[in-house]
């Protein structure tokens, strides 16, 4: 199959950016998308031109790293799954296919289609630290956790920072990020000694940071890879809420 | 003091007094309903209503204080709501700088698209709302005094204003309109405030849309009833 594309290339930061268009030809509806890029970028080297600029690492929807914009939704058509785990088969031969990069002020763009999601390492960093026994290893089970808290925890702990879920925002917004975030140990028994703390850390630097708020369209939600539902967001802003009116924690 | 300022100055808190006064809106919308369904039972009880509102809490309270508390505390939630949603809004042009030059609106809905135009067009249509019916300044044949059981008050004739107000068929058309934006708002509304304010369980989840739609419609269509019986004729002068 052929493909039409028109990717956004910019230099630097600071350069401007705009869209290239280029073919991909006698591709292959088996190929993954980066892998169509990778064909692509190899004409593009051949030709003496500068390749697309995209990030990548792990290509099995585990390190949140390849997210870019495909015909304008985070990560391209398909549900569920990262840019890396798109397939052309999603596609038909003579599509013309728009590529961007995640657009956001808290994203500058570092080259072409990749950004820079330093932002989220940073609510992360806000989020402190979790106190936890050092010395041999514990029993198993010696805490126990009630298993459907242990399963919200695991859906919430799915989320592999990748920013979709701020791509996909009308508002530019990391709720759902900082939702998976701040939910997956306050629902463990793990989280609570630093649980009213991590929240405020975490919002203060949402905050401080230039994202947008939350409209609860749930654009987040179907953009993200791993599905994380925005009831998450629902207990972001709860667990907010109860820190502001509750009494701070006394030693 | 500190914590609430706090709060206030992130997005999350500005939402929360969103979703709070929205909900203050709404319980003034849910009472209003109820009290001029009164319409229907005739320009004694109608009346009666409109001058009981003036004389509520007596003989503790003075003539109108309670009134003036609703007021005033309704215009505060409508204020606060307002400049909430233009930081908010502010907040967030600026959070993408570039827009998408293929834009996809995941799961939107026509109600969540419209919240601000729609919000506009409530607050426009409201104080149109009071220059007619509160006011009398849009008003064809607005009395400023009602007799109620042989007594002369100094009160708007509410019956006669807002019967002889919805005779007027365009003018009963506009705020049959109206109420589109007003379902849309509290439709989107509702569910977001729930989300807002973190009510949220897996056992009840499922059930939030659905309970926004029926207030929306329930009381979008209440509204409309009146409206409607005074152009058939349900609802007469006398
Ligand atoms: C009849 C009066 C009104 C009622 C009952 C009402 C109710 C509500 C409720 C319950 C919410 C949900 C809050 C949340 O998202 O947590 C809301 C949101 C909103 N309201 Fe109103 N509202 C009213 C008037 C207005 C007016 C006059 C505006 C004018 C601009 C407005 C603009 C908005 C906007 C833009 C949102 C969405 C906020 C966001 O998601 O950022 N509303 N409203
Ligand atoms: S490359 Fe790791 S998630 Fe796509």
């Amino acid at each position: 199959m052929n493909l039409i594309l028109h990717v956004w290339r910019q230099a630097s930061p600071t350069a401007r950016g705009r869209f290239e268009t280029y073919t991909a030809n006698d591709v292959n509806e088996e190929m993954s998308f980066l892998e169509m890029l990778d064909v692509v970028n190899e004409q593009l080297i051949a030709n003496n031109q500068e390749p697309i600029a995209f990030e990548h690492d792990c290509r099995e929807g585990i390190c949140g790293s390849c997210g870019v914009v495909v015909n304008g939704e985070p990560h391209g058509p398909h549900r569920g799954g990262a840019t890396c785990q798109l397939h052309l088969r999603h596609f038909k031969s003579g599509d013309e296919i728009w590529i961007e990069p995640f657009r956001a002020k808290a994203f500058p763009v570092l080259k072409d289609l990749i950004v820079d999601r330093g932002a989220l390492d940073r609510i992360i960093q806000a989020g402190g630290y979790v106190s936890v026994r050092t010395g041999s290893a514990p029993d198993a089970n010696a805490v126990l956790v009630p298993k459907q808290y242990a399963e919200q925890a695991m859906n919430a702990a799915e989320c592999i920072g990748c920013g979709a879920c701020v791509a996909a925002c009308p508002n530019a917004a990391a709720m759902l990020f900082t939702a998976a975030k701040v939910s997956h140990l306050a629902l463990l028994p793990q989280g609570q000694p630093e649980r009213t703390q991590r929240v405020e850390g975490m919002v203060a630097r949402v905050n401080a940071e230039a994202f947008g708020h939350c409209t609860n369209h749930g654009a987040c939600e179907a953009a993200c890879p791993k599905g994380i539902s925005v009831d998450f967001i629902a207990r972001l802003n709860r667990e907010l809420l109860k820190a502001a009116v509750l009494p701070p924690q006394e030693p | 003091m500190t914590k609430a300022c706090w709060i206030w100055r992130t997005t999350i808190g500005k939402k929360a007094a969103m979703a709070v006064t929205g909900v203050m809106l709404l319980g003034f919308l849910v009472g209003h309903l109820l009290g001029n369904l009164k319409v229907f039972l005739g320009p004694e009880a109608f009346n009666h209503y409109a001058v009981g509102l003036r004389h509520l809490g007596d003989p503790f309270l003075p003539e109108r204080a309670a009134l003036l508390v609703m007021r005033l505390g309704l215009i505060a939630a409508a204020v606060l709501h307002v400049v909430a949603v233009f930081q908010l809004r502010a907040v967030s042009a600026a959070a993408r700088p570039v827009a998408y030059t293929k834009g996809h609106k995941l799961n939107f809905t026509p109600a969540s698209s419209a919240m601000f135009w729609g919000g506009l067009t409530l607050a426009a249509s409201i104080l149109a709302h009071l220059a007619h019916l509160t006011w009398g300044t849009l008003h064809q044949d607005f009395r400023h005094e009602v007799v109620l059981n042989g007594i002369t008050y100094p009160y708007a004739d509410a019956y006669h204003n807002l019967v002889s107000g919805f005779q007027v068929p365009w003018v009963a058309a506009l705020y049959l309109l109206a109420q589109i934006p007003l379902a849309m708002h509290l439709y989107h509304g509702l569910w977001s405030a729930c989300q807002t304010l973190g009510l949220n369980h897996p056992k009840y989840n499922h059930w939030r849309r659905p309970a926004a739609a029926v207030v929306a419609i329930g009381i979008a269509g209440g509204y409309c009833l009146i409206p409607l019986a005074v152009l058939t004729g349900l609802v007469t002068l006398n």
